[in-house]
């Protein structure tokens, strides 16, 4: 065997197995997703974020706070004025640098609804993108509900839905009950619609996720930002290095 | 300024004579064999990562809350409103795992090469003694954050010890302080996390590196250097095929401390989480002993050996089995100098044996640790529709268990018994890159 021969044997094996791996992981991590559509967000984009956060202020702080997120860093970070911030999105009477805080008492919400409501702050982080767009997607009528409302995705969520007169209003196509099981639903349909058509709906609900995904880690933003040029600066660095060790190991033979 | 260096170099040696040799004979006049491979840039790069946990590490705990109460909420802090905090956080959360990734793949060349046999025995001591610290550091660290798999997972392995019969019961509730992890957990933990273990760690790898220099570092040949020809370009003395560590080494690593930064940076900047991998989902959600997570399990460096308890079933009435069998797991890796009686060392010359039970060695580690992420009981009923899900699970991790253990049994029958057809080794080193 040639020189060049074993070393590709020796190597063969090892960049075989680490391949191996990295597909193994991709494709369970695929199937992890339990089959959820892809929430399709982008948290770069400004445009998309701007009107999650209205639809996040108009329809969510009610009941929902983000604890961690403060209205300054949403300016900054959404390339908001202070004056447009503390006009069309504080509703809660809160100083310009303190966190969102829904005004609802947490009592109150729990005798109203069966339990308060969540903090969003982490909500993406906790459950993915896909999720929470799918839940946002996914409520229809029922009756036997305590509020009237279920949801495919998060079965039995006490939650009402208030993004119905966006979507309108969906009810379950029932699947024939089994004898000793409950009815499944087989799909939803929009019995009545809302103001937005199901396409334009689409995009609110992937505009209000992608806000949250936001919130959930703000520094996503920076992580992209700068990312790209600490990689150059270490391929340029490797590169270096790798001439370095060239130069010094000409005299091992 | 060359006078001024030369001044304070001759201003320390008056005083301390030892130490410039110190330097010398562990830098320029450590002669390592000039025949390393891809594999010994893992040693080099667990140090690199040890660097950087400690220093962010400091950091961290410049603005961390080691209380129930303020632990989740200060993490939060220092990813949003800490300059730079989420960087520091991410280095210190994805070194985390690049540690295991590194320390993992560095054993597994000391198996390959046979570096742990004679006379490198106590090196492979202090290697396992330091994997041993890091582990329990390790979980110390991951139960920090507050959340609440740090909770779920804190508790089912500190429960592990209430198998231990009599004593479990109190020895459980003398390490959390408490009935539950809580407060008086997460003070001691913090305080081991970030004082204790660390120095220990330390420690040991002062003399595991102390004990490598004693009897030179092995090579992906196993030919001993010192027992060679003698005399190379810098010293008549020193084995012909050793370079000085420093500059060939120190230049050779640097170029491997370029690709881990790399796909460190990667990690860090563009998927922090890693799946869920390196930081789970449900540990974005606040510790609360009411709301178990739907999948209690450890991190994926943990889950070969997690799989390893959850397999074992009890029996006799008691389950310390399993928690037996998981300490053995590492035991025997201990034990690993004695169990290999074969005097050949690399892979390269051993026998088919050896070859093929390694090969079923790494099959079955990783196979546990996927058992142990619980992806085997995702994927079985996909793969195979309707079945037993826990029954062909258990039958695939006890297998696997089996060949864990059995690659031990194996090489110490294989080689005491002389049944290792072995290809003769070179008297020098042979190909290097």
């Amino acid at each position: 065997m040639t020189k060049r021969q074993l070393l590709m044997k020796r190597y063969i094996f090892p960049v075989a197995l680490a391949f191996g791996l990295i597909v193994g992981s991709a494709s369970v991590q695929a199937s992890e997703e339990g089959g959820l559509p892809p929430a399709g967000t982008n948290v770069q984009d400004q445009a998309s974020l701007q009107r999650g956060a209205k639809l996040f202020f108009n329809y969510c702080v009610g009941c929902h706070s983000l604890k961690y997120m403060r209205y300054e860093r949403i300016a900054s970070d959404l390339g908001l004025t202070e004056a447009e911030v503390m006009e069309n999105l504080n509703f809660t009477g809160a100083k310009f640098g303190e966190p969102v805080v829904s005004h609802m008492p947490a009592e109150m919400a729990a005798k109203w609804f069966g339990k308060a409501p969540p903090d969003l702050s982490l909500e993406v982080r906790a459950k993915g993108a896909d999720w929470v767009n799918a839940y946002l997607n996914s409520f229809y009528l029922d009756p036997s509900r305590p509020v009237g409302w279920n949801n495919t995705v998060f079965p039995n969520a006490s939650m009402p839905f208030p993004l119905w007169e966006l979507q309108g209003l969906q009810t379950a196509v029932m699947t024939e009950a089994k004898p000793g099981e409950d009815a499944k639903v087989e799909k939803l349909v929009l019995s009545q619609p809302g103001k937005l058509t199901p396409a334009q709906f689409q995009q609110a609900s992937r505009d209000l996720t992608t806000f949250l995904e936001y919130a959930s880690e703000p520094a996503a933003l920076e992580r992209h930002h700068y990312g790209i040029w600490v990689l150059l600066f270490l391929a340029f660095f490797t590169l270096l290095a790798a001439m370095l060790k060239k130069e010094y190991w000409k005299d091992v033979h | 300024m060359a006078n001024v260096f030369t001044r304070v170099g001759d201003w320390v040696n008056e005083r301390a004579p030892g130490m410039a040799p110190m330097y010398r004979a562990h830098m320029t006049e450590y002669y390592a064999p000039k025949n390393f491979n891809l594999w010994y840039y893992f040693g080099s790069l667990a140090l690199l990562v040890l660097i950087n946990q400690i220093v962010t590490g400091i950091f961290l705990t410049m603005n961390y809350n080691p209380s129930a109460a303020g632990a989740f909420n200060s993490v939060e802090y220092i990813m949003r409103d800490v300059e730079w905090g989420w960087l520091i956080r991410y280095m210190h959360s994805t070194g985390a795992s690049l540690f295991f990734v590194v320390v993992f793949l560095h054993m597994f060349r000391g198996i390959m090469y046979g570096s742990y046999k004679k006379p490198r025995e106590l090196v492979w001591l202090l290697g396992m003694l330091i994997f041993l610290v890091l582990m329990a550091e390790a979980f110390m660290g991951y139960v920090l954050p507050w959340g609440n798999m740090s909770f779920w997972g804190a508790k089912v392995i500190i429960s592990l010890f209430g198998t231990i019969p009599y004593i479990g019961n109190t020895l459980v509730e003398w390490i959390m302080g408490d009935f539950l992890p809580a407060d008086a957990t997460l003070n001691r933990f913090f305080a081991l996390h970030v004082i204790a273990l660390p120095i220990v760690l330390l420690l040991l790898v002062v003399l595991h590196i102390a004990a490598l220099h004693e009897v030179g570092s092995n090579n992906p040949d196993g030919v001993e250097i010192k027992k060679g020809p003698k005399g190379n370009r810098w010293d008549a003395l020193k084995p012909a095929d050793g370079i000085p560590f420093h500059p060939y080494y120190t230049v050779k690593d640097l170029v491997g401390v370029g690709f881990f930064l790399l796909i460190a940076a990667f990690i860090i900047f563009f998927a922090p989480t890693f799946g869920g991998w390196f930081l789970e989902h449900d540990n974005f959600i606040p510790a609360n002993n009411l709301a178990t997570p739907s999948h209690i399990k450890p991190v994926w460096y943990f889950t070969p050996f997690y799989a390893i308890v959850r397999m074992i079933p009890s029996f006799l009435g008691s389950a310390v089995w399993g928690v037996l069998a998981m300490f053995g797991a590492i035991a025997v890796l201990f034990a690993l100098p004695w169990f290999d009686r074969g005097k050949v060392k690399s892979i390269r010359y051993r026998g088919t044996g050896f070859k093929v039970a390694l090969g079923l060695f790494v099959v079955s580690f990783i196979a546990l640790g996927a058992v142990g992420a619980g992806i085997t009981a995702e994927v079985i009923p996909v793969w195979f529709g309707d079945v037993d899900v826990t029954f062909w699970e258990n039958l695939f991790g006890r297998l696997m268990t089996l060949v864990y253990f059995g690659f031990f049994a194996f090489l110490w029958v294989y080689t005491h018994f002389g049944w290792e057809k072995t290809k003769p080794v070179p008297e020098r080193v042979t190909t290097h890159d």
